[in-house]
């Protein structure tokens, strides 16, 4: 179970206004600003469950994620996950979850993806016939055999994607992060990765919070939203709801109103 | 340690998939070696005795400060670039596996490339073993190995800081540089020849001297008391401070993020 209470986090940001005088003055003294990434987010997420993490750019969403997977700490409050803390225990921790960054690779760019595989095996100190069992499982449900043999620097994004996310689930990991997992995919990458998301969470248990822009993502996978903008959690409910609300008109045009109405 | 080999393995993959890179990469590096080889023979040319050293001297100096600066080049790669490991991401990835953070930076960058300058070093070596006037017997044998591997280790400690100064900042970092490629530079000839005020610093800040001068006075008979020849191992406390900075820049990565 993941739970979030009154987390805070605020970054410092040095200012800066354009031209060479700012440089100089900069070099000596230094403009803050304070940002406040989260403000008192709080929320609760069950085994099993799949919740869509909404938001426009900026909002908070890689912060929440960043300081569940214990890269990030917050200023105050208390993040707990199956028992444990984050960032206190992060060696323990990080065993039970999968993470991909859409946009960064975790594959070596220069070998065979399977060699990376094995690699990560080794790391998470994988049992032989789990390995086994997990590779053969992802090889036929998200079509890799043909792209196990190539260096990761020659596989198209979806291709790529493909493999990052049978990476991070190599080690069965209870909860999987997904941040912006279809970003950049074509229709048919898209499909075959939320099929796979889906059976995933149906048949292993698997937990996913899932970041996204593509309403569609939201609409194939997730009944549960949440809703961060400006660094506070705006709606936490049932995507059936919020169409009741905001009757007529696609998911899009749904998020577009909701972000309007609550000025963010 | 056998997950060690693995990485080195998948290292030694990656970088074979650019042969001419990695042969262009050994070639220049070995011209490079060579240069600075031959600066040192030029001062010797013009002088017998650079304070009372001889040029076998000097250079038994100048192998054992770039083997061991080598080593660390080769092996510590991954704190040498750290704030590019910073800005792509790839650190983060680091702090989501189950793994302690120093051995994934090593593990996770070796340049192989780097180790035709260690060769170069040892060929200097062999010319200087023979002509410098020691006597070699076990205990002297002992002494340049600890100078080596020693020396290695003080590298390695400023690499963990030049990474944990990294976490709190992107700008200004050359200033580090001073103490990695300087020290490296500079212990081409016994410290001593800097002053007493060089001298003092490498002993007691960054103790440098503790595995290049001191313990080549033992190697010449200069000096015989066994504590000239343990010296490199006291230069090994160097990375107690240098470990803790790391930790502190850490904590400071995780509260910021970037």
């Amino acid at each position: 179970m993941i739970r979030l209470q009154n987390i805070n986090k605020t970054f410092r940001i040095a200012r800066r206004q354009s031209g060479f005088g700012h440089a100089v003055k900069a070099l000596f003294s230094r403009e803050h600003e304070l940002v406040h990434a989260l403000k008192d987010v709080n929320f609760e997420i069950q085994d099993g469950e799949m919740v869509g993490y909404i938001g426009p750019n900026g909002a908070g969403k890689s912060t929440t994620i960043k300081i569940m997977c214990g890269v990030l700490t917050p200023d105050s409050g208390l993040c707990e996950i199956d028992g444990r803390v984050p960032w206190k225990e992060r060696v323990a921790h990080v065993r039970d979850i999968g993470v991909v960054f859409g946009q960064r690779s975790q594959l070596w760019w220069d070998v065979p993806v399977i060699d990376s595989f094995e690699l990560i095996r080794d790391i998470y100190k994988v049992e032989a016939r789990l390995y086994r069992r997990n590779l053969d499982e992802m090889t036929a449900l998200l079509d890799l055999s043909e792209i196990l043999k190539t260096p990761a620097r020659s596989l198209s994004l979806g291709q790529r994607m493909r493999c990052e996310i049978a990476a991070s689930l190599l080690h069965s990991p209870k909860i999987l992060f997904l941040d912006e997992p279809t970003i950049g995919l074509d229709a048919v990458s898209k499909i075959a990765v939320r099929q796979f998301i889906k059976r995933r969470n149906a048949e292993h248990g698997t937990t996913v919070i899932l970041t996204t822009h593509d309403m569609q993502d939201i609409e194939a996978l997730t009944e549960r939203i949440l809703l961060i903008g400006k660094g506070r959690i705006l709606l936490d409910g049932s995507l059936d709801e919020l169409k009741k609300r905001f009757p007529g008109g696609t998911s899009e045009e749904m998020v577009a109103a909701l972000y309007k109405e609550y000025k963010i | 340690m056998k997950l060690y080999f693995k990485y080195a393995a998948m290292n030694l993959k990656s970088q074979m998939q650019y042969k001419f890179t990695f042969i262009t990469g050994v070639v220049s590096r070995i011209a490079l070696s060579f240069t600075s080889v031959l600066s040192v023979l030029f001062m010797f040319t013009r002088f017998n005795e650079v304070e009372g050293f001889t040029l076998s001297q000097a250079l038994l100096c100048f192998s054992v400060v770039s083997m061991a600066f080598s080593l660390t080049e080769v092996f510590a790669r991954g704190f040498d670039i750290m704030p590019r490991m910073l800005g792509n991401g790839e650190f983060d990835r680091c702090l989501v596996r189950p793994r302690g953070m120093i051995f994934q930076v090593l593990a996770s960058h070796m340049e192989f490339a780097r180790l035709s300058i260690f060769v170069s070093a040892v060929a200097v070596l062999c010319y200087a073993v023979p002509n410098s006037g020691v006597v070699w017997t076990w205990d002297k044998i002992i002494t340049l190995i600890l100078m080596i591997v020693c020396g290695a280790v003080v590298f390695f400690g400023l690499f963990i800081i030049y990474a944990a100064f990294s976490f709190f900042t992107v700008e200004g970092l050359e200033f580090m540089n001073v103490l990695t490629h300087g020290g490296k530079e500079f212990g081409r000839y016994p410290f001593v020849i800097y002053g007493d005020g060089v001298l003092r610093f490498l002993t007691y800040v960054v103790p440098m001297a503790l595995f290049q001068y001191y313990p080549l006075l033992y190697l010449l008979g200069r000096e015989r008391s066994k504590l000239y020849m343990f010296m490199p191992l006291f230069a090994l406390l160097f990375i107690l401070p240098s470990y803790g900075f790391f930790r502190l820049g850490l904590r400071y990565y995780k509260s910021t993020g970037s």
